[in-house]
């Protein structure tokens, strides 16, 4: 992460002559269709008939890894592209990708304790 | 914000603006004032749950029932927790300090969201007051301790929600002000006040901050299921239905545990500036104190598992969590030893900030050694839920975090209020503090070790010679508590003015008036060395006057930084 020491005032000024410009373009510059969204919401409604299709077949503990799998899957459909996570800059992809490594730190740590009990 | 050179020719206690009065306060976004209305709040709620403790103290006098019911027991133990930990222990130094010395060590005017910073001063006082609420309506106060554990905190008739409810709220505020934090370190240091120039107690806030961001909506989920298993019978942690109540420890000590480095981290940066000053040297290993603060910070995500050895979780889980538990001791091991450093050949002037943290240091290493029997499995359940546990927390928690908090208020008070307070008797006081202390909990050890058992408002006679002690050790404490503030008090009304730097210190604080104005600086200072530096000033307060042009001041700083 570059750091940049400045003055209050410097920040300010600078958050809106730059950031917040960015953000501006980011939001107008993508024009996504409607088509886009209209495809990936047919991934997602099918994603979830696969996963209660799954629910009903016996996988034994397969059953909570395949459950959690799609539902990842369908987590970054959403964030990338209903959330506009795709047209992001780096520094926001880089916080989702920490907060994610943090979740999935805790995730195995717990869960890890529930397949050896 | 006020108009700079108008606002910076009275202090921000005098400074009167479109609000006056107690509006002056209420609605002041000045990070100062806001800092000091934290400060009220915690006090009061210190003092309501100091009382709590003394009571069971006294209950704890004789065997069977002394003052209260075993009911009333277990809600005053309740109460004394969830006030004790989400009011008073893990906002005090971040809210009143932090956001007191926060902006002005890093050469700021003021927090970046200084609207933000207000909400969550209510958010504080609302989450504050469902807490007390919650004491009189419904079923009677909370009786599960501040854990809420699970089944119990379904099946209990008592007021539980309302009591989780405020400490869910308490969390948003939590999360709010540890934002707040991380922005302001990231984007509002003056020009030159490098990452490595930063003073410690800011490293401190930085490593607290992200902590606070990040564990805290854990607990605010969990808190929400139990909600939801009471009213709704979800079934995700309640085993008549299926539920898992381990899952609920394993997400409640997800928080819980990185919550103790919140308490404990921002003590620790203020040892590391307490010191430097009273030893008029530069600290030993800046660098490595600095970057221990983010080690703990890491490393504690990664050891709740050790608060439930005994909870049926699987062997494989045990046997990492207590490693990883022992790597924490590691950054908490640098620090301790370039504190110890820090005062070789100083040239040491002994004064009541120092005396605490020299208290502080005696005191938190022997927490944090019996942390280690704690963390080690075998020793562990043999003293799993008894008043070693009790001890080893109040030794890390009190005697850390709690020593520290009055340390706080004796080296920076002058910087507050800009009075003094009599030194004499503010030793006095702390003399009297650590012996109280002891006395009041290192019988606790002993009686852990020996089986008494944590929660139970009886116990058998032989234990009894141990609580008597215990008990007039809580006397002692709060008298010398009681002192100690009433000398503070004295000060605050009648004590001597102070000067702009009493102690000799060396960071950003010392070179503003006492008390500091409502900007806080005239101008942005310029940062030529770093914060420990005694023999020479490392700050350029007025760059305009020196004929300095800031924005080349600003361009080779920057360029340094960039390096």
């Amino acid at each position: 992460m570059s750091e940049q020491t400045q003055t209050a005032e410097l920040t300010t000024g600078q958050a809106h002559a730059s950031g917040h410009g960015d953000e501006h373009a980011a939001g107008h510059g993508h024009m996504v269709s409607y088509g886009t969204y209209f495809i990936v919401w047919l991934g997602l409604v099918a994603l979830t008939a696969i996963t209660v299709t799954i629910a009903g077949i016996h996988l034994g503990s397969l059953t909570l890894i395949a459950a959690m799998l799609i539902a990842a899957v369908k987590t970054t459909l959403v964030g990338y592209h209903f959330m506009h996570i795709k047209y992001d800059n780096v520094i926001i992809k880089v916080f989702i990708l920490v907060c994610l490594v943090i979740f999935l730190t805790f995730w195995i740590l717990t869960f890890s304790d529930l397949s050896f009990r | 914000m006020a108009n700079g050179s108008l606002a910076n020719e009275v202090s921000y206690l005098e400074y009167e603006g479109k609000h006056k009065g107690i509006m002056g306060w209420l609605l002041s976004v000045d990070h100062k004032r806001i800092g000091l209305m934290y400060l009220m709040g915690i006090m009061i709620f210190f003092f309501v749950a100091m009382t709590l403790g003394v009571l069971m103290r006294l209950e704890m006098l004789t065997p069977g029932e002394t003052i209260m019911k075993p009911s009333t027991y277990n809600s005053v133990f309740t109460l004394h927790g969830v006030i004790m930990v989400f009011l008073f222990i893990i906002p005090a130094i971040p809210a009143v300090f932090g956001n007191f010395m926060l902006p002005i060590q890093i050469g700021a005017k003021d927090v970046a969201f200084p609207r933000l910073n207000l909400f969550s001063w209510y958010l504080y006082m609302a989450g504050a007051i469902l807490a007390i609420v919650s004491l009189f309506v419904g079923g009677g106060a909370a009786d599960t301790g501040w854990t809420f554990y699970v089944p119990y905190s379904i099946r209990s008739a008592q007021n539980v929600t309302m009591t989780t409810m405020a400490a869910f709220v308490l969390g948003f505020s939590s999360i709010v002000t540890g934002l707040n934090f991380v922005v302001t370190i990231h984007r509002l240091r003056a020009p030159g006040m490098t990452w490595f120039r930063m003073p410690l107690f800011v490293w401190g806030l930085y490593a607290t901050s992200w902590i606070q961001v990040l564990a805290t909506p854990v607990i605010g989920i969990t808190l929400a299921l139990i909600m939801l298993e009471r009213f709704m019978g979800i079934g995700v942690f309640d085993p008549a239905l299926g539920g898992d109540p381990i899952l609920y420890q394993h997400l409640f000590w997800i928080y819980s545990h990185p919550a103790v480095y919140i308490m404990i981290l921002p003590a620790m940066g203020v040892v590391s500036e307490i010191l430097p000053t009273f030893a008029r040297k530069d600290i030993f290993g800046y660098k490595q104190i600095a970057i221990s603060s983010l080690g703990i910070a890491l490393i504690g995500y990664l050891v709740w598992g050790h608060h439930m050895f005994v909870s049926g979780m699987s062997d494989t889980s045990r046997i990492v969590f207590s490693l990883l538990t022992f790597l924490v001791a590691i950054p908490t091991g640098v620090k301790i030893f370039n504190w110890v450093a820090t005062l070789y050949k100083g040239s040491i002037k002994f004064s009541a900030p120092l005396y605490y943290v020299l208290g502080f240091i005696f005191i938190f290493s022997i927490g944090g050694l019996t942390g280690l029997v704690l963390g080690a499995l075998a020793t562990d359940i043999h003293v799993t839920d008894t008043y070693f546990v009790v001890a080893h927390f109040h030794y890390v928690m009190f005697g850390g975090m709690g020593i520290m908090f009055f340390a706080t208020m004796h080296y920076w008070f002058p910087k507050v209020f800009g009075k003094m307070y009599n030194e004499k008797l503010a030793v006095i006081a702390c003399t009297v503090i650590i012996i109280g202390f002891n006395l009041l909990y290192f019988p606790f050890f002993i009686m852990g070790y020996m089986g008494m058992p944590r929660r139970y408002y009886d116990y058998l006679p032989q234990f009894q010679g141990w609580h008597i002690l215990s008990t007039v050790g809580s006397w002692i404490l709060v008298s010398g508590i009681v002192f100690m503030f009433g000398n503070l008090l004295y000060a605050l009304l009648r004590g001597p003015k102070a000067s702009m730097n009493p102690w000799g210190g060396t960071t950003l604080e010392w070179k503003v008036p006492s008390p500091p104005p409502l900007e806080n600086f005239d101008e942005i200072p310029i940062v030529t060395g770093g914060p420990y530096v005694h023999d020479k000033s490392t700050y350029i307060m007025h760059p305009s006057k020196e004929g300095i042009n800031a924005n080349g001041a600003v361009k080779t700083v920057n360029q340094e930084a960039a390096l």
